[in-house]
């Protein structure tokens, strides 16, 4: 199932922090596929470089970071080499993002209305403000906002954490956009309104055929949502695939783990497994895998350079001992 | 090895609360009370944050807290550690009323409660080396004498998972994970009997995470502990819990066994909860979401708390207060369908 002209390609990126300290390979060879109404889960702890991969997309990295090699292929255009100029054209227009805290996208001191009207016209000078209005009033209708209308006229700090995510979320696809970054959307919400969100999101995007990158923490989430995944650990992928095949059969060390580590149904009263250690820092990482310290696999082999292999059709992974047999 | 730990706690209740209430009332200023004074509708402003709730721990049990947030789960676990004065109502630790005890039985009990917070970043003190942070209660209740306090520092910090060896850095030089051990044993060195753990991993990554939770189970085994664990997290709750009480709005909408509410959840605020569960093993699922928003606890609804979310709510939900009422053996559940 490989889509040949994928909304996004990016092959080889990296992204490296110089800071005081040292370098930091934040985003160290990544490289995935997402097409036309696909989901993908991008999953990792905190600093394995998610945020900064998603951050990469659309040229929200700040100095002391920089994209230092790789390709953004978004509908085959290259977005590394874009100026500052075509990238302002596609944020907001043909490539929205969603951050875990709506109040990165909304403005407190003015309406509604306004800050949805004014995405649209900033990138359609020809659409009339009442065109824009009726637009923005669909999109918050769409995203399940009740009394849309009165709503419109509203400021973010009358509307519950939900709510505004909600508004994000409206304001991400008034311009029906092909490829959505969505940033740990949910983790400040509670588990009804969670529900909501995934529910609202996982409909709007069949229904407009946008691509989509979740990236979360939460491997849960993905579970239910996405298409295909990739774990992301120390700046680097180390497998992916599509979500069934990756959850029921684990490869990487890591991705045994994690999911092992998760707690539910099948593990009262057990211990869990615990993958032993810590993430490394990024500013230390170990020669070869950065995985091998936690690893119960790891041998020699393991301090040279791991490189993304296929040891199954459509299953990528990144290490010299994949778990190839049985689930644990 | 749960079913001994379930016989164990049924014989004597570590800790009772009756009919505990939380609320906090915003006065009137000035222009609120001359506003009244000339007859327009305005009052002061009152949150039940935790109404009326009834709880019973047994010693060596597990019990699961969970609600959304604004449910008073926190309030409820801030009054049982001492933390927070309730305006209403009784807390029984060990068949003593807390309030009515002589100072030296309090100060025992305020040593036998203690609290194991949500952000290891947030409840350590920045500027103190972990020696002191765990080192100070101790000595300052004469646990033990100052001579023999950096061996205990030691033998508490090995206890949690911590290398004795880091005692004199700060907290900044750990993880995240580290901190929220540093946390643990500064809760576990004045020897308590009973912790009240505030959403204490929900902001580890899920590695870490597993490490403290199965750090809580063996510290459960080896020190005979006894937990309130207070958390959003149906998931975790689901692992370490012997019994599980749901709470909406203020007040306790169901109380089970774990196993049990898992399976056969009653109320149906529980069953919305856990149908939202993302769990690992439901792929491509279609969500089936609650509608509406948790209401203001300013301004709850009537009656149930629930019933404008309900979908089965009826007429006699809209006006009167559903009690717990046993539904099964060790189960309570506040619903009118019940009846």
């Amino acid at each position: 199932m490989r889509d040949l002209h994928p909304t996004l390609r990016v092959e080889g990126l990296q992204t490296h922090f110089f800071t005081k300290e040292g370098l930091a390979r934040a985003v160290d060879d990544v490289s995935f596929t997402v097409g036309k109404s696909e989901i993908m889960g991008l999953v990792g702890e905190s600093g394995s470089g998610k945020t900064v991969t998603g951050f990469s997309l659309i040229d929200l990295v700040d100095p002391p970071g920089k994209i230092v090699g790789g390709q953004i292929l978004f509908n085959g255009e290259d977005l590394v080499q874009a100026n500052e100029r075509r990238m302002s054209q596609l944020r907001g227009n043909r490539i929205a993002m969603i951050f875990q805290d709506p109040m990165m996208t909304l403005n407190p001191v003015l309406r509604i209305d306004t800050q949805m009207m004014e995405t649209i016209v900033a990138h359609n000078k020809n659409v009339s403000k009442v065109e824009a209005h009726q637009r923005s009033r669909d999109a918050l209708g769409q995203v399940g906002i009740p009394a849309p209308d009165e709503r419109l006229r509203a400021y973010p700090h009358q509307f519950s954490g939900g709510m505004r995510q909600r508004v994000a979320i409206a304001i991400a696809l008034l311009n029906k956009p092909d490829l959505i970054i969505a940033d740990e959307p949910t983790t400040a919400l509670d588990v009804t309104i969670q529900g909501q969100i995934l529910s609202e999101t996982q409909k709007l995007c069949h229904k407009f055929g946008t691509a989509m990158i979740w990236i979360t923490h939460d491997l849960a989430v993905v579970a239910g949502l996405a298409d295909k995944i990739c774990v992301m650990y120390a700046g680097r992928i180390v497998e992916q695939g599509l979500i069934n095949d990756v959850l029921d059969r684990p490869i990487h060390p890591y991705t045994r783990g994690l999911l092992g580590s998760v707690p539910g149904h099948n593990t009262r009263g057990k211990r869990l497994f615990q993958i032993p250690g810590m993430t490394p820092s990024l500013l230390k990482l170990p020669q070869g895998c950065a995985f091998q310290a936690r690893c119960s696999n790891a041998d020699n082999a393991c301090t040279s350079e791991p490189m993304m292999k296929e040891p199954v059709s459509g299953r990528q992974v990144r290490c010299f001992h994949p778990q190839l047999g049985d689930t644990n | 090895m749960l079913s001994s730990t379930t016989r164990r706690y049924k014989l004597t209740a570590i800790l009772e609360v009756r009919n505990l209430s939380k609320r906090y009332v915003k006065s009137l200023d000035l222009a609120g009370k001359i506003a009244q004074r000339l007859g327009s509708d305005v009052r002061e402003e009152v949150v039940h944050a935790v109404d009326n709730v009834n709880l019973t721990v047994a010693r060596g049990e597990v019990v699961g807290l969970v609600g959304e947030s604004g449910c008073g789960k926190s309030t409820l676990g801030r009054m049982v550690a001492g933390i927070l004065e309730p305006s209403n109502g009784d807390i029984f630790y060990k068949d003593d009323l807390v309030n009515s005890m002589d100072k030296e039985t309090g100060q025992q009990t305020a040593l036998a409660v203690q609290m194991i917070f949500q952000d290891p970043f947030a409840s350590l003190n920045p500027r103190m080396r972990v020696e002191d942070i765990i080192g100070e209660a101790p000595i300052l209740h004469k646990i033990v004498q100052k001579n023999e306090r950096s061996a205990y520092v030691r033998e508490v910090m090995q206890r949690v998972g911590l290398d004795p060896d880091y005692a004199r850095r700060y907290p900044h030089q750990f993880s995240g994970g580290q901190r929220q051990r540093i946390g643990i044993a500064r809760a576990l060195a004045v020897k308590p009997d009973f912790l009240v753990c505030d959403e204490a991993i929900a902001a580890l990554d899920v590695s870490i995470q597993a490490q403290v939770i199965n750090l809580f189970m063996d510290l459960r085994e080896a020190l005979d502990l006894t937990y309130l664990f207070i958390s959003h997290d149906l998931s975790v709750v689901e692992h370490i819990s012997d019994r599980v009480v749901i709470m909406y709005l203020g007040r306790i909408v169901e109380t089970a066994p774990t196993e049990e509410i898992f399976k056969s959840p009653n109320h149906p605020y529980t069953k919305a909860l856990l149908n939202e569960v993302p769990r690992i093993a439901s792929r491509g699922i279609e969500y089936q979401p609650v509608s509406g928003e948790i209401p203001s606890p300013l301004n709850p609804p009537t009656g149930c708390h629930f019933h404008p979310r309900c979908p089965d709510a009826i007429d006699i939900c809209r006006t009167e207060v559903p009690y717990l009422k046993p539904i099964a053996t060790e189960r309570i559940s506040a619903c009118h369908l019940n009846d």
